[in-house]
């Protein structure tokens, strides 16, 4: 047999990607491609068989095979306070306006293990809007959220954490937020009081409410143009007339068709406003 | 020499990338053919000064990627901190915060490949000075898809160990000293 070319091989993943989407409902057909095929590659290497078919075998017969796979494709990876910046931002420029509201609801999308939500948690803690907030962080990944609702996370991170947090503008010690426990830290439970972590897949679920702040970071970067504008569009939805949305340091809106439905509040930092009306003719 | 043209460079560069850098892309005409694209390895913390002072100091234009953004001809691109920087089949741009490969966000070996795909026998790989032996394995995948390899002679390297194991990955097709390589990609991309 010949060694598969270029043609084959992408054919197999569109093959490969379909078997997963009928079989578990899980849809990566319009992720970025470059980052599927070296995800997939790598589980083809690692998985000892001869080649994408014989995965898409594997995925159909083996729910572990297919949630190995659902893994190298969701990247979970996250930390505490990344871009410490933005949290900055998000302190001088959003935090004064959500102020004015009784309530808040807060939509943390793509939360993964949790770490950006608690990170989040600290900041209204420490602006004092904590015990009027409900933040909903989701991720369409079960595995992620029951170590997101654990809060358990490796001592040895927490070092950069403390670096990030007092670079961030923290105002306490960083150490009050979390107990040490041999080798790991566990989240203080005051902060979980008010985040739910729940289930919700950005590819194929729906508006979430009446949102005062989303923040949905590092996860369009893995989208295609097409989907990164549904996903939008979702968020441009979901949100109350002049709230937030936040997303990841090398994101934006420049080519999204609903760009228009938002103002620039820091552009550096990606914080951007719902504005007051929007054209709803515009939004297909 | 082959009668492929040519579509896209890709470096690699770790530490002592900021001379080598500057002496190489200082050297290229503002209109050079195709894009040139560029792992660094940097501090995750850092801005993007140095990309700023190299655009000041070049011909070519000189900036950093951007997730979703077209590669053109007569561009320099360089990966963001912190990401992992990935080229699509269509030449745009995309980005990952994937852990760390061979210890380094961006990876060089993670460009390498994927640009192996999109571009194929299209493609130069150059590796430069480092204190590693990320690339090596990036610059393989380019000769399996034919693409063709460029080595800075590892004697003018900063640090010799990166351009050392990327020697002994590859048959290297080109082994040049720092101060021929700006030459070598205007020669080959004619
Ligand atoms: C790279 S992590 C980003 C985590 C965090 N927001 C940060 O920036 O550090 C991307 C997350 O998006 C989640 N994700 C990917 N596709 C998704 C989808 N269609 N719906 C919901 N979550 C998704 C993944 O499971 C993963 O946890």
């Amino acid at each position: 047999m010949n060694k598969p070319d270029k043609e084959n091989i992408n054919i197999e993943i569109k093959l490969l990607l379909e078997a997963v989407f009928l079989k578990y409902g899980y849809d990566f057909r319009n992720y970025s491609q470059a980052h599927v095929k070296r995800r997939i590659m790598h589980r083809l290497s690692v998985s000892g068989c001869e080649n994408i078919t014989q995965m898409i075998h594997e995925v159909l017969y083996d729910q572990s095979f297919f949630n190995k796979l659902l893994l190298d494709l969701s990247i979970n990876v996250t930390e505490m306070f990344r871009d410490p910046s933005f949290y900055q931002a998000l302190r001088q420029k959003v935090i004064p306006n959500l102020k004015t509201y009784p309530f808040i609801k807060i939509w943390h999308a793509g939360c993964s293990t949790g770490e950006e939500a608690y990170s989040l948690a600290i900041i209204l803690k420490e602006e004092g809007l904590y015990d009027k907030v409900q933040i909903y962080a989701t991720d369409f990944n079960q595995l992620v959220l029951k170590k997101a609702k654990e809060g358990i996370y490796p001592i040895n991170l927490i070092k950069e954490y403390t670096y990030n947090y007092q670079k961030s503008g923290g105002l306490n010690s960083f150490a009050d937020y979390y107990n040490a426990k041999y080798d790991s830290v566990i989240i203080d439970t005051e902060l979980k009081k008010n985040i739910v972590f729940a289930d919700h897949n950005l590819v194929l679920d729906g508006v979430f409410g009446e949102m005062n702040l989303i923040i949905c970071r590092n996860v369009l970067i893995y989208f295609n143009r097409e989907l990164q504008d549904r996903v939008i569009k979702l968020f441009s939805d979901s949100l109350v007339h002049g709230g937030f949305l936040c997303l990841g340091s090398k994101e934006n809106l420049r080519f999204s068709k609903y760009s228009n439905n938002f103002l620039d509040v820091e552009k550096n930092e990606k914080i951007y406003k719902k504005v007051a009306f929007v054209n709803e003719s515009k939004s297909v | 020499m082959r009668k492929t043209k040519f579509k896209a460079i890709v470096i690699g560069v770790s530490l002592g990338g900021a001379k080598a850098l500057q002496m190489i892309l200082s050297a290229l005409p503002e209109k050079f053919p195709v894009p040139i694209i560029i792992v660094q390895h940097i501090s995750p913390h850092s801005d993007n000064y140095f990309v700023i002072h190299l655009n000041g100091l070049c011909k070519i234009k000189v900036k950093e990627a951007q997730e979703k953004e077209k590669a053109e001809a007569g561009t320099v691109y360089i990966s963001p901190p912190n990401y992992h920087l990935l080229i699509e089949e269509d030449g745009t741009f995309s980005l990952s915060i994937e852990g760390r490969v061979n210890y380094s966000r961006p990876s060089v070996d993670v460009l390498f490949e994927s640009a192996a795909y999109a571009y194929g026998t299209g493609l130069i790989g150059i590796i430069l000075t480092g204190a590693n032996n990320d690339g090596s394995k990036g610059l393989k995948k380019i000769q399996e898809e034919g693409g063709l390899s460029i080595v800075q002679d590892p004697k003018t390297a900063e640090a010799e160990s990166m351009p050392k194991a990327a020697i002994a990955a590859t048959e290297t097709d080109y082994i040049v000293p720092l101060e021929k390589i700006s030459e070598l990609m205007i020669e080959l991309c004619k």
